[in-house]
């Protein structure tokens, strides 16, 4: 109760990234917590492990990333809000059961902190490597959901909203941090359990006789009850008929597949998720994420100063590509950069979208440092139209 | 046919076609009914009851059966099984595994789940073959079998599954053939009312791939042969390793108290909300 | 008297029911489906229901019988 009451008053609190991922997860209601240790998102697992018991929810540190993501997906379909965290070696081993929850539609979020890669990589320096695996790790078509944070106020903020996705379209959410976000420490105000919003997965409301476990509302999202609810059905990764029972018949499969790719892709226009500075009169924008934007919001604060016009697009989604946001900040600019601590996974998608009256610059370092707000002015003066 | 009024058919899904996908005289039926008389005779809700699966032939098992099944993926069943308990304790938990599954690409999660002790009653369907893949060496078969991936002979040691599990610190172990129905019936019903982690090891006859690997060519010949090779642990005591070689001991292998995982937690979290 | 209904529309024939009865109570028929043959010997021990992999075989004891399971009345049709 003294806990409540503390969370009642906000008042300023000096947090590392990680630790405000925890303190979102737990306010959004995440009850169980799956994890394996793995520099630099160890922290989210230790201050899990510290402060869950006093929730009354539960934790456990698995023998492997596989099994944390497996675990997380079984707490899920018991009906509680559940979380894991890693970086790139560690998510690399959950891709085989983000995919199972795409397919079977447990929702769970997955933060990954990333570090260096591919493999072992740099232990431990930052990078942003890994937003295409967030799109495109597990195997098959799928759908999914791929936040990002840039300070840790978002981390916190963007951790609620990760449950609010996944318990909504019942899928899992992926929370891309890097090593800088996760490790740096800010003075940060949180706001009140009462006051944020959190959103359940839908529920069945008629008789057990009556619910197709798999069968679309309308909305694309079907009700989902707990293991012991009195709703037994079958759960599976196979390719699965509206009750849930293996198929291979080619009009289910399809009506699955469409199923999951459209819960999501039509409420494309609630995913588009982004702050902008200085965009109104920009001729040169920038667009980044992640730690990078706050390089991007220096360089940009700078070249104001020096009477450029250039502006700055934090994305908070990944994916979902935010293609109207995108496409807006093209047909306004003359220009835009994509900075990018990879070698262009995001830039490639702004070419993608691009209808070839914007000229898209890139940026990219893979050296394990960070991109400078210098390197990103520099640009922006070299290239101002 | 009034078979529907059996108890057994119960607990089938009157939704599902059967017969079932397993071949004809395959055991894995024969264990799935031990399974549902026993949950009968306990009188477990099934609204209470999850079944858990990896992938295989034995992990078609809980599509058939009425109550919250998971088939998960190749495996990985135990780590499903350990969220879904740790997320509501109440529920009764099982997983059924098979010897590829469970012990080679799901090894890790097997030994450690017998360690961690979470309250799940797992079953390990053993026909020394990877049978839905089409006859493939396990790490069951034994050496020198010649199986379609090791066309010359299997050059690998078997495990001991339930030596393995046993040594693991599991709560409750126990062998058995299919052969030997009431063991098999005394052994899930122990596992099912056991606290903590608990593995039964079922013996049971692929007749389609390891009866040919083995000379073998019916499921009753199979059956024979477990009949015939078989010495419970009792008798095994009195019998010299030499005699005792080529022998599968059926039996309870290993029993002990061990407080469960979430036992242990649920007495950590009831100290943090006191203060 | 105990009855044992065999269900061909789930059985295999995989003959495990006749193979390992005590009593000899079974046998294949001309399409190999197991057939009761010598209904008087049946103990009711329901080991042929208990190995049958498909749920094909359901033994029903009558109220003076010995089996120790659920006893079952009624008339069913194999």
């Amino acid at each position: 109760m003294k806990k409540e009451r503390q969370e009642e008053r906000p008042s300023q609190v000096l947090l590392q990234g990680n630790e405000a991922c925890v303190k979102g997860a737990l306010l959004a209601g995440c009850r169980f917590y799956a994890g394996y240790p793995i520099t630099p998102a160890t922290e989210v697992t230790e201050v899990m492990a510290k402060d869950m018991p006093g929730t009354g929810g539960a934790f456990i540190q698995m023998e492997d990333e596989i099994a944390s993501m497996g675990a997380v997906i079984g707490a899920s379909l018991a009906g509680v809000k559940s979380m894991t965290a890693t970086s790139g070696p560690g998510f690399s081993l959950m891709q085989e059961h983000i995919g199972y929850a795409c397919m079977a539609e447990g929702p769970c979020v997955i933060v990954d902190v990333m570090r260096a890669g591919p493999s072992t990589g740099l232990p431990t320096q930052p990078s942003q490597g890994d937003v295409m695996q967030a799109r495109w790790g597990t195997h098959g078509d799928h759908s999914i959901v791929v936040l990002c944070p840039s300070s840790v106020y978002e981390f916190f903020d963007l951790t609620i909203q990760a449950f609010n996705l996944s318990e909504r379209y019942r899928t899992p959410v992926i929370l891309l941090a890097d090593e800088i976000v996760g490790h740096m420490r800010e003075g940060v105000v949180l706001p009140s359990a009462k006051d944020i919003e959190l959103e359940n997965r839908p529920r069945p409301t008629v008789p057990p006789e009556w619910h197709i476990p798999y069968g679309d509302p309308g909305t694309g999202v079907p009700p989902m009850p707990a293991f012991g609810d009195g709703y037994r059905y079958h759960v599976t990764g196979l390719h699965h008929d509206v009750r849930g029972y293996p198929t291979t018949r080619k009009d289910e499969v399809e009506a699955l597949m469409r199923r999951l790719f459209s819960k999501i892709s039509n409420d494309l226009d609630r995913l588009q998720w982004f702050d902008s500075y200085y965009t109104e009169d920009a001729v040169m924008t920038v667009i980044a994420y992640g730690c990078v934007a706050r390089a991007g919001m220096q360089a940009v604060r700078e070249a104001r100063a020096k009477g450029l016009k250039v502006g700055l697009v934090k994305l908070q989604v990944l994916w979902p590509f935010m293609r109207r946001t995108i496409t807006t900040i093209l047909d306004s600019s003359e220009k835009v950069l994509v900075p990018e601590m990879n070698v262009g996974h995001i830039s490639r998608e702004v070419k993608r979208v691009n209808r070839g009256n914007c000229d898209v610059l890139t940026l990219n370092k893979i050296d394990g440092t960070p991109i400078t707000p210098g390197e990103i002015l520099e640009t922006l003066e070299e290239a101002y139209p | 046919m009034r078979e529907t009024s059996h108890f057994v058919h119960k607990y089938l899904r009157s939704s599902k076609r059967f017969p079932h996908i397993w071949c004809a005289g395959c055991g894995i039926g024969i264990f799935m009914q031990a399974l549902i008389r026993v949950i009968d005779r306990l009188g477990y809700s099934k609204d209470a009851v999850v079944m858990v699966s990896g992938i295989g032939c034995s992990s078609r098992l809980p599509v058939y059966v009425d109550f919250n099944t998971l088939h998960a993926t190749h495996g990985r069943a135990l780590t499903f099984a350990t969220g879904v308990k740790l997320a509501n304790p109440d529920l009764k938990v099982i997983t059924i595994m098979g010897d590829g599954d469970a012990v080679s690409i799901g090894g890790n999660h097997l030994i450690h789940a017998a360690r961690r002790n979470v309250e799940i009653a797992s079953f390990i369907v053993n026909n020394h073959v990877y049978g839905m893949t089409g006859g493939q060496s396990s790490p069951t078969t034994a050496y020198g079998t010649k199986t379609t991936s090791a066309p010359y002979g299997n050059l690998e040691a078997a495990f001991d599954i339930s030596g393995l599990v046993e040594a693991a610190g599991a709560a409750f172990v126990g062998r058995t053939t299919v052969y030997h129905t009431p063991l098999m019936e005394r052994l899930v019903e122990k596992s099912l009312t056991k606290k903590g982690f608990s593995m039964v090891e079922v013996l049971a006859q692929c007749v389609t791939y390891s009866g040919r690997w083995l000379g073998l060519n019916s499921p009753v010949e199979m059956m024979a042969w477990q009949r015939d090779n078989s010495v419970t642990v009792e008798k095994a005591q009195d019998l010299t390793p030499d005699e005792l070689a080529g022998k599968i001991v059926i039996g309870v292998l290993a029993d002990r108290e061990r407080p469960s995982y979430e036992d242990e937690y649920a007495k950590l979290t009831a100290e943090k909300l006191k203060v | 008297m105990t009855r044992v209904d065999i269900y061909r529309g789930w059985c295999k024939r995989c003959g495990i029911c006749i193979a390992f009865c005590p009593k000899h109570v079974l046998d294949a028929d001309q399409g190999l489906f197991p057939t009761v043959t010598d209904p008087e010997q049946c103990s009711g021990c329901k080991l042929c229901e208990m190995r049958c992999p498909d749920f094909a075989i359901v033994v029903t004891k009558d109220e003076k019988g010995k089996a120790r399971g659920k006893a079952k009345s009624g008339s069913a049709t194999g």
